[in-house]
């Protein structure tokens, strides 16, 4: 029995806890900081794939299908072993900063593009799905009210694409959320791979021996609790949303 | 890009091309058992959710929030850890397969229950009425009407998993990914860089991209399907 007090002592232990905290932190920064970046990467993409379709511009159109498809096709960790060797990291990020090493740093900004370049094929999709699911009359009565290409996007088209897509955008920060879990693999910022790090000197904590099993149930089971509150409340949130959007249309189509 | 044009460093994978083809099958293995735990899974937990039973949609329910909002890793390291320090190890690969399957077995639930839903209440009630038992209505009428509505999403969550294979590096994994990571950054291998990440890059790529192409386009094909039986409908 008092193995697993041991273990559950772990919980109680201030240095654990704040270490654990910050792991959170990281992760839930990263993920937010991911997916921002990634829809203004991926609203370019997904626009350049739907419409730039004439002349030209059609090497635009190749370009980003083939960038979409061959990260939606290869798994997210390739890129961040890629990213790691590859990528430059600009001086700003070789130094000291948020209580990691200067090491650390540029490991996080480096695994931090590899989940911007991978996400922003997944979201490039789904605005995709929004743009095409703008009624084409849209884009004719914005040209015929004298908009230039430019503002009939912003003004007109891009913001009820944004609107439609909502809720789907808001299930892909689950995804990151989850999928930032691979960075773990390289570095030790985030929860994850926090969890795994104190797994690894457990005993010291507990003050037994050897690391028992309860210890991995503790931990990780720590972890689990902490992902699923997060991304229970966000999907259900995303249920809410539509929710109300299936409701909404039904009461219209009702009206019409 | 170091190395991305010499060629030592492309002959050098060639000289390795075992450990690539090792990782390739280590991962399609793996792919391969997860794919059709996660459909067994998938059919038991999507058909307790549609089953309108108070207990077996509360447990699927349950399956799937849980495994839906934790991330992979943590569930393939969990099983992984909670095995080895209670001195059960069954080994990397099918570890893998277990934390893999119960993964997307969890994604397939709900896959086959939105396609059950999808089924008209009518065919329910028609094959009842004609003395259907549970099983054999659910068998002979009602799933293969679903196969068709689920294919693409179904085939979608198969190159997730494919990709998800990767999750086997933290526990020491044998998978593509890993073998490619320890070819690149090993003492007698090390070096080449980007032709390894290319071909290990291409090998998921040759797999994954027709089955989305595939996913998509029959995905397109029932919507057209739909459009032209609304439109008909209206006709009529």
């Amino acid at each position: 029995m008092s193995e697993i007090e041991a273990s559950f002592s772990l919980l109680k232990n201030q240095n654990v806890l704040l270490y654990v905290g910050k792991g959170v932190l990281f992760t839930l920064i990263i993920s937010v900081i991911a997916v921002l970046l990634s829809i203004v990467f991926g609203t370019v993409l997904a626009i350049c794939r739907n419409y730039c379709t004439a002349g030209v511009t059609r090497i635009l159109r190749f370009l980003s299908t083939f960038y979409i498809e061959v990260f939606r096709n290869t798994p997210l960790l390739l890129w961040i072993f890629i990213c790691v060797v590859f990528c430059p990291a600009p001086q700003f990020f070789s130094r000291k900063m948020l209580g990691l090493t200067s090491v650390e740093t540029k490991l996080l900004w480096k695994a931090a593009v590899a989940l911007v370049l991978f996400e922003s094929s997944i979201i490039a999709e789904i605005i995709r799905g929004g743009l095409n699911s703008v009624a084409h009359g849209q884009f004719e009565a914005a040209y015929s009210q004298g908009f230039g290409t430019v503002k009939t996007f912003t003004l007109i088209i891009l913001p009820q694409a944004f609107k439609s897509v909502v809720p789907t955008l808001l299930g892909q920060v689950i995804s990151t959320i989850k999928d930032s879990s691979y960075l773990a693999n390289v570095a030790t910022i985030e929860l994850m791979s926090r969890v795994k790090t104190i797994l690894a000197v457990a005993n010291r904590y507990t003050g037994q021996e050897n690391i028992h099993t309860s210890d991995v149930f503790v931990l990780f089971g720590l972890a689990a609790v902490i992902y699923f509150l997060i991304n229970f409340t966000l999907s259900c949130i995303v249920r809410g949303m539509q929710a109300r959007r299936k409701h909404a249309a039904l009461r219209n189509r009702l009206a019409a | 890009m170091s190395g991305f044009f010499s060629l030592r460093a492309w002959e050098k994978v060639w000289t390795y091309r075992d450990t690539f083809l090792l990782g390739l099958w280590n991962t399609v293995k793996t792919s391969l058992f997860a794919i059709l735990l996660a459909i067994v899974l998938g059919i038991i937990f999507g058909l307790m959710a549609t089953s309108g039973k108070k207990l077996p949609k509360t447990i699927a329910r349950i399956y799937i929030e849980v495994i839906q909002n934790t991330p992979i890793l943590l569930q393939c390291c969990f099983l992984y850890y909670a095995l080895a320090f209670s001195g059960h190890s069954i080994g990397i690969i099918p570890t893998g397969v277990v934390a893999l399957g119960i993964y997307t077995g969890a994604y397939m639930a709900e896959v086959f229950r939105s396609g059950i839903e999808a089924i008209p209440r009518g065919q329910f009630e028609a094959a009842q009425s004609q003395g259907f038992k549970y099983v054999e209505k659910m068998y002979y009428i009602i799933l293969p009407q679903t196969l068709k509505i689920i294919l693409p999403p179904a085939v979608n969550q198969v190159v997730n998993l494919i990709k998800n294979t990767s999750c086997l590096y933290i526990i020491g994994g044998a998978d593509l990914i890993s073998l490619t990571y320890s070819f690149v950054t090993g003492e007698n291998t090390g070096g080449s860089y980007a032709p390894g990440y290319i071909v290990s890059g291409l090998c998921f790529f040759l797999i994954c991209y027709p089955l989305s192409k595939f996913a998509g386009s029959w995905e397109e094909y029932l919507k057209k399907k739909d459009r032209k039986t609304n439109v008909a409908a209206k006709e009529a």
